[in-house]
């Protein structure tokens, strides 16, 4: 069984195959988009998307500016920015908007793999909890 | 060649300019100048020369009625002698005598003799001093000429006595015969009247008769040409008023004639000056204002050549520097563009070095999947090679990475900064380049600074600007750079020493200069202390330098401790300086 489903948002094809490869080697579900207007498109479409891996300087649509509206869409999932050196404090931006953590471009597959169980398990939990909240509402309403 | 030819059209071009602006500054002074003159001048000397011409015409005029009043009173007092007396008297010498002398008391010496005389021109009765007695007269001019009319005054003439004298004559009717009663002037006393209208050097009066013989006695240097003054006398007919005209008379000499009738048209009143002596005033102006002139055109055109070369020199200074500037700022543009292609490139490098390492992952992923590799013996070969590849990938990304970090915008935000920090990171990107100069890059770095406040990106520009100063100072014959951080009171000093060539004296006082340099040109821009200077007086701090040529040259950055951590670091620092003393 997949880990988590991963959505790998970057303009650079073969980096985002390749990743993708070696990812879903790693017992994940793994998804592709090669900008932000289409990772929000693909997260439209798949509602089991647990992360974003989202490249931060894309043309068009950037990172950032993808990053406000999956959390404006899509609150629960998690996002690791994925940055070249020159954009730290793009990064950083990131992280004050929300997103789960950054790595630096190229990345260490175990590093991305801790980060990966980190958010999902960030997941989990959050997605847990409101599910009790739910029953419990739903608990009480009945009551 | 063709820098000669630039520096020629300079040259051309700042002498062209000399040369405009000297004659736009004398032209523009001198016109003015000029025009003041010769309108002042003009209206001066006209004015000035009816003044002269007026004020002599006055002489003349009063010396006209002085001299007619005077023929006139002796006229007259010979008439009333005639017509007071009767003839009887008249023709008694005796009687004679005693109206001459009282004539001379009353006239002074005018009056030299008196004498009557019949229609045949015999004198028949006479007083005087000479032996004129029966004397015959009727040839003499005057005698003719005293028969028609009442009465008659003579011109000058020596006569019978071979004396300059002139006769006032008077008839007199008596018993059907006609007689003359005739009184004989004294001629020094009528000269006197004349001479003593002199006015300046060669004003001189004198008075002629209808032929242009003169009447009295002119002072020297008067031309006896009768003919030059008959001209002048016929021309300007006797009009009864006074006329003035400008000659020049025998000796060349430029002379104002200011005439006037006297005796009803038969003589004339000559007043004679030198044009030049009359308008001496005038002359002596001029003069004054030529030689004004002469001064103030002198200074106008030194003044203006002067000028004009100081302010072409400045100029040209001024183009100079401005050149060197162009250059300069042309310079700092090339880097400032290079920097941004590097970081470009760094940038666009990145991404292709980060698939090339995925790449070398996923074989390596693949290879463990492969069971019929295992066997292979060159296995430990491929994971070999894959790991150098991942690892020279992962160096290029640091290669980027630092570019990148130095050719990023400057950070000016202040924040708190590990000084030794900063040390280490410049000192690990100036590595390389020890290495290749052999040089000895050593750091002396106190533990435990306390933060400063400064802009850590500015603080590494300081940094490595003097490193880098200190790597060339050695260039390539190799040397050592030691590096030393400590506190000295409220500050962290950074010292930086080499074993460079140093700095000659002269140049110690410019090297925080702007544009300062002794690179060749295009090698260095001069601006890199003068940026460090600048940065760390922004700091707060101060930067100093001691150097000897030859042995080498110790920078010292002092950078201020944040003020609340002055009062704390203060003890600790005294037991810094205590150990160092026990060290040695």
């Amino acid at each position: 069984m997949s880990i988590a489903t991963l959505l790998l948002v970057d303009d650079e094809v073969p980096f985002v195959e390749t990743m993708s490869k070696r990812l879903a080697k790693r017992n994940l579900t793994v998804l592709n988009a090669f900008s932000g207007q289409e990772a929000l498109d693909v997260l439209n479409k798949e509602k089991k998307i647990d992360i974003v891996i989202l490249d931060v300087k894309m043309p068009g649509m950037d990172g950032i500016e993808t990053l406000r509206e999956i959390k404006k869409g899509y609150p629960l999932v998690e996002v690791i920015m994925l940055t070249g050196h020159a954009t730290v404090e793009n990064a950083i931006e990131g992280m004050k908007l929300g997103a789960f953590d950054y790595l630096m471009k190229p990345c260490d597959m175990e590093q991305l793999m801790v980060k990966v169980q980190e958010a999902k398990d960030k997941k989990s939990n959050h997605e847990e909890k409101i599910t009790q909240a739910r029953i419990t509402q739903i608990t009480l309403r009945h009551e | 060649m063709q820098e000669n030819k630039k520096e020629q059209n300079h040259v051309h071009y700042y002498n062209s300019l000399t040369r405009n602006m000297v004659l736009i500054i004398i032209f523009i002074s001198f016109t003015p100048l000029l025009l003041v003159s010769a309108i002042l001048l003009y209206y001066f000397q006209n004015s000035y020369h009816e003044k002269v011409i007026a004020h002599l015409e006055e002489v003349v005029e009063k010396h006209k009625q002085n001299i007619d009043g005077f023929l006139n009173e002796k006229l007259a007092n010979i008439r009333i002698l005639v017509r007071a007396y009767p003839f009887k008297d008249l023709s008694s010498e005796a009687f004679l005598q005693e109206r001459l002398s009282m004539l001379a008391e009353e006239y002074g010496g005018v009056f030299v003799d008196l004498g009557l005389i019949n229609e045949q021109g015999i004198q028949i009765a006479y007083a005087g001093p000479f032996k004129l007695s029966k004397a015959v007269y009727s040839k003499a001019e005057w005698f003719k000429k005293a028969m028609k009319s009442d009465y008659f005054i003579s011109d000058v003439f020596l006569g019978l006595r071979n004396l300059p004298h002139f006769i006032v004559a008077v008839k007199h009717k008596w018993k059907g015969r006609t007689y003359i009663i005739r009184a004989s002037i004294d001629f020094v006393a009528f000269n006197s009247l004349v001479e003593n209208i002199h006015i300046g050097k060669t004003g001189l009066a004198f008075i002629l008769n209808e032929q242009g013989e003169f009447q009295t006695n002119p002072r020297m240097g008067i031309s006896n040409n009768k003919q030059f003054y008959r001209d002048f006398i016929s021309k300007k007919a006797i009009e009864g008023k006074i006329t003035v005209l400008e000659k020049v008379n025998d000796a060349g000499q430029k002379c104002i004639y200011v005439m006037s009738p006297l005796k009803n048209g038969e003589w004339i009143l000559v007043y004679q000056q030198d044009t030049s002596d009359a308008l001496s005033d005038l002359h002596t102006a001029q003069k004054l204002i030529f030689i004004i002139f002469l001064i103030g055109g002198i200074a106008i055109v030194i003044t203006a050549v002067f000028l004009s070369k100081k302010m072409v020199n400045y100029i040209k200074l001024a183009d100079q520097e401005k050149e060197m500037m162009n250059e300069q700022i042309i310079e700092a543009g090339k880097l400032v563009s290079l920097g941004e292609l590097a970081a470009g490139i760094a940038h666009e490098i990145n991404n292709p070095v980060a698939i090339m390492i995925e790449e070398a992952s996923w074989i390596d992923d693949l290879l463990d999947e492969e069971k019929e590799c295992k066997s292979t013996k060159n296995l430990d070969e491929f994971r070999r090679a894959l790991k150098q590849i991942r690892n020279q990938g992962w160096r290029c990304k640091e290669i980027t990475s630092k570019l990148l970090s130095f050719a990023r915008k400057t950070d000016t935000n202040i924040r708190a900064v590990q000084v030794n920090d900063s040390i280490n990171e410049v000192m690990e990107l100036s590595e390389q380049r020890t290495k290749y100069s052999n040089i000895q890059m050593k750091a002396n770095l106190t533990r435990e600074l306390p933060p400063i406040h400064a802009s850590p990106a500015e603080l590494q520009q300081v940094f490595l600007n003097l490193i880098n100063n200190a790597l060339d100072a050695m260039g390539t014959k190799g040397g050592k750079l030691e590096i030393t951080s400590r506190i000295d009171g409220n500050y962290v000093v950074i010292d930086i020493a080499d074993t460079g060539e140093g700095i000659p004296r002269a140049n110690l006082a410019r090297i925080f200069d702007p544009f300062f340099t002794t690179k060749q040109v295009g090698k260095g821009t001069g601006l890199g202390l003068s940026i460090c200077y600048g940065m760390i007086k922004k700091m707060g701090g101060k930067i100093s330098v001691n150097s000897s040529v030859g042995m080498g040259t110790t920078f010292h950055v002092y950078l201020p401790l944040p003020k609340d951590e002055n009062n704390k670091n203060r003890s600790s620092t005294k037991k810094i300086f205590i150990n160092e003393k026990e060290d040695k």
